[in-house]
């Protein structure tokens, strides 16, 4: 087997002299769905921005297609060929949509700029009717297809989504994940998904890790996860 | 009627050449979040600048042509100031970036001093006399008390004019106009998408400091001769200006210098010139007290 495309090891964050991440070792296939799923403070999130060096990992190596990203400038590491829709969204709100697509177009500029915008109005039509609406107008839900969109603006090869789901009617959740589903059957596109609806990520995911305090203390397949009796008290019943 | 007239040129000269220098202010503010008080010194700086260019062009090369003159001034009085501002963010505010809040602005204090002390020292405590060009004057009514407008004043609206497009095109219009709202926005968010934020914050003072200098030019044409304390008034002024307006919008930065200056102006032309500086002063007073926002402050209700 080839080497992984993002592979985190033993990588520890700290804020100030507070530990977040205490050792955490992660790996994503390319053409994979890796799932991430923990309470609240577990992490999660922190990881997500600890790949992007900010905060730096204080301590481990993230490597990205066999290059050591972990001391690089956040935007060399998205020029690499990762992107984010990130917690809470990070819409520019006094921005129009169809601006914020153009900043996720940033690294590659008006090359093929048109063609990427088609795609993602073929997969967000709700984007191009409000084109020209600002960002901060949109619906929860609105936001997050322009935070997804956005994102695939700069054709990564590594899609980060920290918490897509946070906030959304049931409906919406559903069409994020059938089109995060989609986007992994038809193009191959290689996601890392952080979620606290652990149900439904561990459905959609191939390979799942649990993070508990800054420790991944579970892996497997989303399927084995799903079966697992700790798994299920803590992040399953009660609710869906 | 003929001296509120002549007055309302007077002002809108005056307030054009504080909307320039208050869109650094405001650009700065909106950018990274400091009041960069060095910003009148810069406009002082690029006032001397434009003096010893216009004296080597005239009198050293033996140019003629005044418009050709002014031109090249312009154009290398900008390009020289923008080089000094971006040297000085490198030097005295990059390397506070990430320290706390107050850093950044004790450095530009002391930058401040730096610079109006720099050009004490180098070119004498003493103003410099500029040579007159563009005297003529046109007369808009004949009478006792009749309306003038000179060429110089023609001059500084149409060149503000012309700039303030240019530069508000580069805004709204461009990649670089686009990361550069996006950085005020939300900086982390726009290093995620590959912009190189600080970069981005150079430019910002890269732009602030060629419309600075922009203003200094057409000051020193204006009044005719440049001293190294000239940087403190109009610079309190123009950051006025920004407040006025609202500290981080663009526009109101311009709206805001122009009101400055008519209020100026007029109070000078009917109550007082000895107490036109306080009347700007309790205009930014009134404006903190009463719209802290300004009058075209962001509205921070956004939905989430």
């Amino acid at each position: 087997m080839s080497a992984p495309l993002l592979s985190v090891e033993g990588v520890e964050t700290y804020y100030g002299n507070i530990i977040a991440l205490r050792g955490v070792d992660i790996a994503v296939n390319a053409g994979e769905i890796v799932t991430l799923i923990g309470a609240n403070g577990a992490g999660k999130s922190t990881l997500m921005m600890t790949i992007f060096g900010s905060p730096r990992a204080r301590s481990g190596k993230i490597i990205f297609d066999g290059r050591d990203i972990t001391q690089m400038a956040p935007h060399d590491i998205a020029r690499a060929g990762i992107a984010q829709s990130p917690e809470g969204r990070r819409i520019f709100a006094r921005m129009s949509v169809y601006e914020n697509l153009q900043m996720g177009a940033s690294i590659n500029g008006a090359a093929h700029f048109n063609e990427d915008l088609e795609r993602v109005f073929t997969i967000f039509p709700r984007l191009k009717e409000r084109a020209q609406q600002r960002g901060g107008t949109l619906s929860g839900g609105e936001q997050q297809m322009l935070a997804i969109a956005r994102a695939l603006m700069s054709r990564p090869r590594l899609l980060l989504l920290d918490e897509p789901s946070l906030g959304l009617a049931p409906l919406v959740v559903k069409l994020i994940f059938d089109t995060i589903r989609d986007l992994n059957k038809r193009e191959g596109l290689t996601v890392f998904l952080v979620e606290q609806n652990a149900f439904h990520a561990l459905k959609l995911a191939d390979r799942a890790y649990v993070l508990v305090n800054g420790r991944v203390t579970l892996s497997g397949t989303g399927r084995e996860l799903l079966a697992r009796p700790e798994v299920r008290a803590a992040y399953l019943e009660g609710g869906h | 009627m003929e001296n509120f007239l002549q007055q309302l040129i007077n002002g809108l000269t005056l307030g054009s050449i504080y909307g320039l220098i208050a869109i650094g202010y405001t650009m700065v503010f909106g950018i990274i979040g400091m009041v960069n008080f060095a910003h009148g010194d810069v406009f002082m700086l690029s006032a001397f600048i434009a003096l010893i260019i216009f004296l080597a062009l005239t009198q050293l090369l033996g140019l003629a042509s005044m418009p050709v003159a002014f031109l090249i001034v312009l154009v290398a009085a900008m390009a020289c100031t923008a080089l000094w501002n971006w040297a000085i963010e490198r030097v005295a505010y990059r390397p506070l970036r990430g320290s706390f809040r107050l850093a950044p602005l004790i450095s530009a204090i002391g930058m401040s001093i730096f610079l109006s002390n720099f050009v004490q020292v180098v070119q004498g405590p003493r103003n410099k006399p500029v040579p007159p060009m563009f005297t003529d004057l046109i007369r808009l009514t004949d009478g006792p008390l009749s309306v003038t407008l000179s060429y110089k004043q023609i001059l500084i609206m149409a060149v503000t004019a012309v700039l303030l497009l240019a530069f508000w095109f580069v805004v709204q219009k461009t990649a670089l106009g686009r990361a550069q709202r996006a950085c005020e926005q939300d900086r982390k968010m726009a290093a995620l998408l590959g912009i190189d934020v600080d970069r981005t914050i150079s430019l910002t003072f890269v732009i602030g400091a060629a419309l600075a200098a922009v203003a200094g030019t057409l000051y020193m044409l204006y009044y005719g001769v440049v001293n190294f304390s000239d940087g403190f008034t109009p610079g309190v002024k123009a950051f006025t200006a920004a407040v006025l307006g609202g500290i981080g919008s663009l526009p109101g930065a311009v709206i805001g210098g122009l009101l400055i200056g008519l209020i100026e102006t007029f109070w000078a032309a009917y109550f007082s010139s000895d107490y036109k500086d306080v009347a700007a002063f309790s205009v930014l007073a009134i404006t903190l007290i009463f719209m802290p926002q300004g009058l075209l402050g962001k509205p921070e209700v956004e939905k989430v």
